[in-house]
């Protein structure tokens, strides 16, 4: 029996990471939003590793609280430990990363959607999409109820039949004991999305009582603490520490004499897998010389006593994890709570997707997250987020809100997935940025927030914290550039940080270019109100003036990129009628339909005398347009 | 893929007229050619009136070698055939010339135009009609279809080899730099500066050494060194008139040597060729003696092919046997000339002594055979039978453009280093190196360097 429950201007499927940014997105936006999930004790959850960030993703949730999305926030109440990884290394890739309680995650995440306005929360499983004319017109669940929407958001992340692999055992289960969702899928193949298998993987959790930390390295969190949004100027807590072992060669031996019984060398799955993130039976394999591998313990909550392997992702029989965690330094007595499993489940293939993350053969139909074949939460959260965005911007009839890859890394990650697709789940690397100098995690506001608050989802607070930071660093710069200090005053100074002394007065800007000086040095001259900027401006004018010939560099670079960027393919345009195209560009333009001919050319298979002939075609189409008219 | 940049390529035919054009087309066009033009006035070529020939010389800027005496004429945007700023440089004709002045162009900062690639700009500047559009795409489409590329590949092959092995090393470089950025919480070694700064003097070492073989490969600077030698009479004046026809070469004499050895430069499919004429030998009967003095043995030291005639009218002589005993260690094409009287020499003897390849029947009297010994020519240079000191070469202008790029890029990078900035910043020189390599193998920067990294780093969860 069907019913009519509802009608809203946006759907929702999935409150993992990604489906929570999209509607809260959405309702803050001002759409009549609603989110339906299999169940509401699941929300935000982590079935993972207890981590929001790391790098490149920790660039992400920057760039997703620069937008206005919640992760940011979300994972400021509930980290219990903050580091900032790569400090040894250059600004563009230092990365946040943040040991989160999961618990309070979900719950945090849960409490700020139930209370938000214009959002909806359903506990049930979408099991159809009505569709017609090409057109998605609303959803069907389980329970017979018809949901009318006019946009549609598909974040189901792992739960698309999902079965669980362990050793010799598997069975059809979505991650940590959930159901799955059987029946969409079937319904999506009979709408034309070409449906592919990916696979992924946990490690067990452990009792900490059963633990021996005496024998491991303890690792703390950073004492100061830099917040995830750029909202929160400053945070103080108590922070837990992490602990890092190692397996023996008793491990080695384990998994050695029972690799027959994993899962994965039995080939009873079909699904493909990260490389980023191989099964430890895995590594022993492919990297036969290494006779220890490294592992970090971690706490998934406050008050829980389950600890999280990482390094121990296996889809061994859990007879044999026992013994293979139990040949673990500081874990001979372990006992394991949950055991790690694999994870085999159905995902698009993400050349069907626009750059706005809707379906190109089904209007008003969005999708985002590990649906769309990646691999985290950040991923998730930043596809998610997009895809609320947008799905708006498409009900009013607007411009697609569309970040480039010198941008965002958030436009790094779906260009690559629409534009070149993924053959494993793809995570997010900052080798893949082009850019990387530039887009950092500190400018993430100083890029985005703008961009975000005049589509309409950043609020003033956010939009005005940037332009003061802008203006900021803007007076910060000038004031370097115009105060001089004399030899007289510097020189000593200069000797005692083995820096060569000046000969003529110079402006601190210029001193500043010493790869040895600071910008603490520098206010050592006396010469500027110490109090007059905070430590984020300070770090600003630091790394624009000290990397200024290198940032330079790449923003020529990003100057020519965007040439082609903004050369606009119409998205009707048939390629294959196009002369002197080769038949393999011909081919690929037409099932990629790229938005730009910048696009065109990432396009493996269209070589860059076909992008001659691209610009060639469209001259010759805007002039003879122009005849016309 | 830019729009915008600015572009160079000779305008001219290349090596047969008397007048070669090299144009300059874009926004730094007339800053380029005031970089390297200095006119006889010494005033700028930008304060010279617009369209107006201007007389000076080329000179390299590095070195200040004088390299042609020209006439540049520049025309201002939008009034040109690319409604871009446009430099012309009207210089000697012959290969060599044109060829060094594009060099010390593309040097500058142009970069090499693609074919066709100033009617396209003319076309997207709005400077052409639409019904010269297509004929603007063929050109683009046809671009790698031309008869001579099949042979250049297989040239560019070792080269393909030599650039993919240099990419490999900076890969390995690059991987080790983002494995260490991107996985700092693994289980790998940290990179150090120690390590780069090795590894990237090596590759640069490789490079350097690759890239002089474009700076002094002798087959493109100086052409291929090639003698001719024979008994009186055997036809090597009529050979050389008849090359020379086909070729409308330049006579030159060689300072130092004596009027007797001339050197020609001639351009036979492309490939310049510098022919030293032992035909001016005639005061002696014994060559082989002659050949033993002064600079003759210098030049048949030197030469990278014989080209060794015989007159099948006559019998094989002693002479004869001693040249071939003498070019036996040599690249040779024997010609055996005069096929239009009877046959009386006996060839079995050549065989024995050089092999039957490369023995090829003219007679110049009829002007039959030559058409082969060109396909012969060219065959031995592309298919490497010739190799010159360094048998991997960088023949091709656009590819040692971008092996200097690569050059400077990894000297960027080693200076990085040596001032010890972080990862991030090297990691961006290296990666340029790695493209600007890449635009030598065609191939761009993809998967290769994440797989790179998975496939030798133990990483993950």
């Amino acid at each position: 029996m069907k019913y009519q429950a509802g009608t809203y201007d946006i759907i929702v499927v999935g409150a993992g990471h990604a489906g929570c940014e999209a509607a809260l997105a959405a309702a803050r936006m001002g759409c009549k939003t609603l989110m339906i999930t299999l169940t509401l004790d699941a929300i935000a959850m982590m079935p993972c590793n207890p981590s929001i960030g790391g790098t490149g993703k920790g660039h992400l949730v920057r760039e997703i609280d620069a937008l206005g999305g919640e992760m940011g926030i979300n994972t400021d109440k509930a980290f219990i430990q903050s580091r900032m990884l790569n400090t040894a290394k250059g600004p563009a890739v230092h990365s946040l990363r943040a040991q989160a309680d999961k618990t309070a995650y979900h719950k945090e995440m849960k409490k700020t959607i139930e209370n938000q306005e214009n959002l909806d929360l359903i506990q049930d499983e979408v099991i159809d999409l009505i569709v017609e004319e090409s057109t998605v017109k609303g959803v069907v669940t389980r329970t017979g109820a018809e949901y009318e929407g006019t946009c549609v958001i598909l974040a189901t992340g792992v739960y698309l039949k999902s079965k669980i692999f362990m050793g010799e055992v598997n069975f059809e289960s979505g991650p940590n004991g959930l159901f799955p969702a059987n029946f969409l899928s079937e319904k999506l193949r009979e709408l034309g999305c070409s449906l592919r298998r990916f696979k992924t993987g946990t490690p067990a959790r452990v009792h900490r009582d059963t633990i021996d930390f005496s024998k491991m390295d303890i690792q703390e969190g950073d004492e100061k603490i830099v917040p995830f949004s750029f909202l929160n100027k400053k945070l103080e807590i108590d922070q837990q520490p992490c602990w890092l072992t190692r397996t023996t060669s008793e491990t080695i031996r384990i998994i050695r004499e029972n690799l027959k019984r994993s899962s994965f060398y039995r080939g009873d799955m079909e699904g493909v897998g990260p490389r980023y993130c191989p099964s430890i039976e895995d590594k022993i394999v492919r990297f036969e010389d290494k006779s220890t591998h490294q592992l970090f313990i971690e706490p998934e909550g406050l008050d829980t006593k389950e600890m999280y392997v990482q390094g121990m992702s296996t889809s061994l029989p859990v007879e044999v994890q026992v013994e293979m965690l139990r040949s673990v330094i500081g874990m001979e007595k372990a006992h394991i709570m949950r055991p790690a499993y694999a994870i085999e489940y159905d995902c698009i293939d993400p050349t069907q997707l626009k750059p706005s993350l809707e379906l190109k053969h089904i209007h008003n139909l969005f999708s985002a997250g590990q649906f769309n074949g990646t691999s985290g939460y950040e991923e998730a959260a930043a596809q998610g987020l997009m895809a609320g965005i947008n799905a708006v911007l498409k009900l009013r009839g607007d411009e697609p809100f569309v970040l480039d890859r010198s941008e965002a890394y958030i436009g790094v990650i779906i260009d690559d997935l629409v534009t070149k697709g993924t053959n494993e789940p793809y995570r997010m690397m900052t080798s893949r940025a082009e850019y990387r100098l530039v887009l950092r995690q500190d400018n993430a506001d100083l890029r985005l927030t703008e961009k975000s608050y005049k589509a309409g989802l950043a609020t003033e607070e956010r939009y005005l914290l940037t332009q003061e930071k802008k203006q900021r660093t803007a007076e910060a710069i000038e004031l370097l550039k115009s105060t001089h200090i004399s030899p007289e005053d510097a020189n000593f100074i200069l000797e005692s940080l083995d820096s060569s002394p000046i000969k003529a007065g110079v402006s601190l800007y210029d001193l500043l270019k010493r790869p040895e000086i600071s910008y603490k040095d520098i206010k050592s001259f006396n010469k500027l109100d110490i109090d007059a900027f905070d430590e984020e401006i300070e770090s600003q004018c630091e790394i624009f003036i000290k990397y200024e010939g290198y940032i330079d560099k790449q923003l020529n670079q990003i100057d020519q990129f965007k040439k082609l960027e903004a050369k606009k393919l119409p998205e009707e345009l048939d390629y294959t009628k196009i002369d002197g195209l080769r038949l393999e560009a011909r081919q690929k333009l037409n099932n990629i339909k790229p938005l730009s001919v910048g696009q065109a050319s990432r396009i493996s298979g269209v070589s860059p005398a076909d992008i001659s002939v691209l610009l060639v075609f469209l001259e010759q189409r805007r002039r003879q347009k122009a005849v016309k008219s | 893929m830019f729009i915008d940049d600015t572009i160079a390529a000779i305008a001219t035919a290349p090596g047969e007229a008397g007048v070669g054009i090299i144009r300059i087309s874009g926004n730094d066009a007339i800053e380029i050619a005031n970089g390297i033009f200095k006119s006889k006035s010494g005033k700028k070529l930008k304060e010279a009136d617009i369209r107006r020939l201007v007389y000076g010389h080329i000179v390299d800027p590095k070195t200040q070698e004088v390299i042609d005496e020209v006439l540049v004429v520049y025309m201002r945007a939008p009034y040109t055939y690319t409604r871009e700023d446009i430099v012309e440089v009207n210089c000697h004709g012959g290969i060599i010339p044109v060829k060094r002045i594009l060099q010390l162009i593309l040097r500058m900062g142009a970069r090499m135009a693609e074919a066709g690639e100033f009617t396209k700009r003319a076309f997207l500047n709005g400077r052409i009609d639409l019904a010269q559009a297509e004929a603007v795409m063929d050109l683009i489409s046809a671009k790698t279809d031309t008869g001579f590329g099949v042979a250049l590949d297989q040239l560019e092959g070792s080269l393909s080899k030599e650039v993919e092995g240099i990419r490999n090393e900076i890969l390995q470089l690059l991987a080790h730099i983002e494995v260490s950025i991107d996985f700092s919480e693994e289980d790998v070694d940290e990179v150090t500066l120690d390590y780069l700064l090795e590894g990237s003097k090596a590759v640069k070492e490789k490079m350097i050494k690759l890239h002089e073989t474009a700076e002094t490969g002798k087959i493109l600077r100086e052409g291929l060194n090639t003698v001719i030698i024979g008994k009186p009479n055997v036809g090597k004046s009529s050979l050389l008139n008849a090359l020379l026809k086909e070729s409308r070469a330049i006579v030159t004499e060689i300072p130092g040597t004596t009027r007797d050895i001339i050197e020609e430069q001639l351009n036979i499919k492309g490939i310049p060729i510098r022919l030293v004429d032992t035909a001016g030998i005639r005061d002696t009967d014994d060559i082989v003696e002659k050949i033993g003095v002064d600079k003759s043995k210098e030049f048949f030291n030197k030469a990278d092919l014989v080209i060794f005639m015989l007159d099948s009218s006559r019998e094989l002589t002693q002479e004869d046997i001693e040249i071939m005993e003498m070019i036996k260690i040599k690249k040779a094409i024997v010609l055996v000339n005069k096929t239009d009287l009877p046959q009386i020499l006996d060839l079995s003897k050549v065989y024995d002594i050089l092999g039957e390849k490369n023995v090829i029947k003219i007679s110049l009297m009829e002007k039959t055979g030559l058409s082969e010994l060109e396909d012969t020519l060219v065959d031995m240079v592309y298919k490497g039978d010739i190799k010159t000191k360094d048998h991997i070469m960088v023949t091709n202008i656009r590819h040692k453009n971008a092996l200097e790029r690569a050059i400077i890029s990894l000297e960027e990078g080693i200076e990085a280093i040596n001032k010890k900035l972080a990862m991030d910043f090297i990691e961006v020189d290296f990666k340029n190196t790695w493209d600007y390599l890449g635009e030598i193998t065609g191939d761009t920067v993809g998967e290769d360097l994440i797989d790179h990294i998975f496939a030798n780093f133990c990483i993950g969860k």
